[in-house]
């Protein structure tokens, strides 16, 4: 099943559609394994959606999505269940259970899918909060923790069975510049040290490409352009260009769809009355 | 014309499809019952803050309500002379009605739109997403611990109920107005059958325990993932709550008394 030389998530003319919205037409993309791969997109054009397709929380209109060989849509639950337990997701709030303190959420994928001792458990979980420096915050409530801090205590939950792949979802959103820091430094050092594929959906276009192998910028439900970060900075496509350097006006018009501004202010006639 | 039949068309079939879409909700959150067995503890935790958290309300609740039927029902009996009877009167309308509908109640508004909130917070904060993530199912979870809770808790609430509006009762009746404490004792004791009266004042308080629980958490795990949509979801469980129980007592009361 793990080739190497092949993709770790095949996506193959995928079609997605949320009420009469066209979310994906046609899509195309290939994640690689062993790197960090950057989703782009402009707000709304479904990349969340695509995290979640591809962990098999929404099942497509159309087209196939392999992850390590296996076609997600086809999985029965248990078969997800199991897909998914090599698979961490990293939510954009965090989704920690806030029942329970920091080093219970860890422990708790560790008691619920397996029996081991709870010495263990204690030892794995305070392996993982010590990688993301959080092993002083352990008895600490969600609602206790920063923005940051919650993000860094769910990857240590994402981390926690060791799995294939993590896809972050707006990793950097609402993060101070040390806190960006820390989550840059990690995810990269995570995906290095560990082997891991990293899937990353972003705006903060300048963060996620320094440590990005691999690059996919989707608009109006299809590929516009992929490659590494280099290769989308020389793109020639005008709307390339627009997007990575967020220029006001472009190929997307600053103004929405609208009459002649002329004709609208002066009306018919030609005049001010 | 057209758009009005239109209009009453749509609404009949969105009416069909959320009551089919609770009711397969409902089946995958049965299928989901058996794995209680291998983890008990959700259950006590749930227990816990469904039923034993509620207990204060309901027993307040009972003892005014027990007390306020004592004088209402004295007041009419002894035009007849039969104020011993204010026991029977108090206890016969405790365990076959009020006990279970009021409980039901109270429980719809404390412990339902709790339920609700609950889950609609879970799935707002993506929680409940998580969850699913990390391989754990949110029925097996969350949702069937709940549901157990709520079917064994509000039976059990309700029979305090009666029990605590009994007493208070009895300190109006005996200790307030002076009716012979044996006397409102022993005919309630000799009017109240165990079968016919407190076994299916039971039963409805698991009926409702049931719906008022299967409704709670529908509503909290289908809400919008909003602050608006969690709110709406908690007022929603109350109304249908509590319409629910109203319509059902009356089924019930029908088919058993």
């Amino acid at each position: 099943m793990s080739d190497d030389s092949t993709a770790l998530v095949q996506i193959r003319d995928l079609h997605f559609s949320r009420g009469s919205k066209h979310i994906f037409r046609g899509l195309d993309v290939d994640i690689p394994r062993g790197k960090v791969t950057t989703i782009l997109g402009p707000s709304g054009t479904g990349k969340t959606t695509l995290l979640k397709l591809i962990g098999g929380q929404l099942k497509s209109d159309q087209g196939t999505i392999h992850v390590d060989g296996l076609e997600v849509g086809k999985l029965n639950r248990r078969d997800l269940y199991a897909l998914r337990k090599r698979m961490g997701m990293l939510f954009q709030s965090g989704a920690l259970l806030t029942d329970l303190s920091v080093f219970d959420n860890i422990a708790f994928p560790l008691r619920e899918h397996t029996d081991l001792p709870e010495n263990l458990i204690s030892h794995l979980v305070l392996m993982r909060l010590h990688a993301v420096g959080l092993r002083g915050a352990r008895d600490l409530a969600p609602a206790e923790l920063s923005g940051g801090m919650a993000r860094r205590a769910a990857l240590a939950r994402a981390l926690v069975f060791d799995p294939m792949m993590i896809m972050y979802d707006e990793p950097f959103t609402g993060q101070d510049p040390i806190s960006m820091g820390i989550l840059l430094a990690l995810i990269k050092t995570v995906n290095a040290a560990l082997g891991l594929t990293s899937l990353m959906v972003s705006h903060d276009l300048n963060e996620a490409l320094s440590i990005s192998d691999y690059a996919v910028i989707i608009s109006e439900g299809v590929v516009v352009e992929a490659g590494s970060p280099e290769q989308l900075r020389a793109s020639e496509s005008a709307w390339v260009q627009q997007f990575l350097q967020g220029k006001p006006d472009g190929p997307v018009p600053f103004q929405a769809a609208a009459p002649d501004y002329e004709t609208e202010l002066l009306g018919a006639s030609g005049g001010l009355h | 014309m057209v758009n009005f039949i239109e209009k009453f068309g749509g609404w009949w079939l969105d009416l069909l499809v959320s009551l089919g879409n609770a009711t397969l909700f409902l089946a995958q959150m049965l299928s989901s019952l058996p794995s209680l067995l291998k983890r008990p503890s959700l259950l006590v935790k749930e227990m816990y803050s469904t039923g034993v958290m509620t207990l204060s309300i309901i027993l307040v609740s009972g003892l005014f309500v027990g007390m306020v039927l004592a004088l209402q029902g004295y007041n009419i009996l002894i035009d007849f002379g039969q104020e011993n009877r204010t026991g029977t009167l108090v206890a016969l309308t405790l365990v076959r009605e009020l006990g279970p509908v009021v409980t039901g109640l109270l429980f719809a508004g404390r412990a339902g739109s709790a339920m609700t909130a609950e889950i609609g917070l879970m799935k707002a904060t993506e929680q409940l997403s998580g969850l699913e993530m990390m391989a754990v199912d949110p029925f097996k979870r969350v949702f069937a611990p709940r549901f157990v809770a709520g079917c064994l808790s509000l039976p059990m609430l309700a029979a305090m109920f009666s029990a605590v509006g009994a007493f208070g009762g009895y300190l109006l009746t005996v200790l307030v107005l002076g009716v012979d404490s044996s006397a409102y004792w022993s005919l309630m004791q000799l009017s109240v059958s165990f079968t016919a009266d407190v076994c299916n004042g039971l039963i409805k308080g698991a009926v409702f325990g049931f719906v008022v629980t299967w409704i709670a958490i529908y509503q909290g795990a289908e809400c919008i993932p909003t602050s608006e949509g969690v709110s709406s979801a908690t007022t929603r469980t109350v109304v249908y709550s509590s319409l629910a129980i109203l319509a059902l007592d009356f089924l019930l009361t029908a088919v058993m008394f």
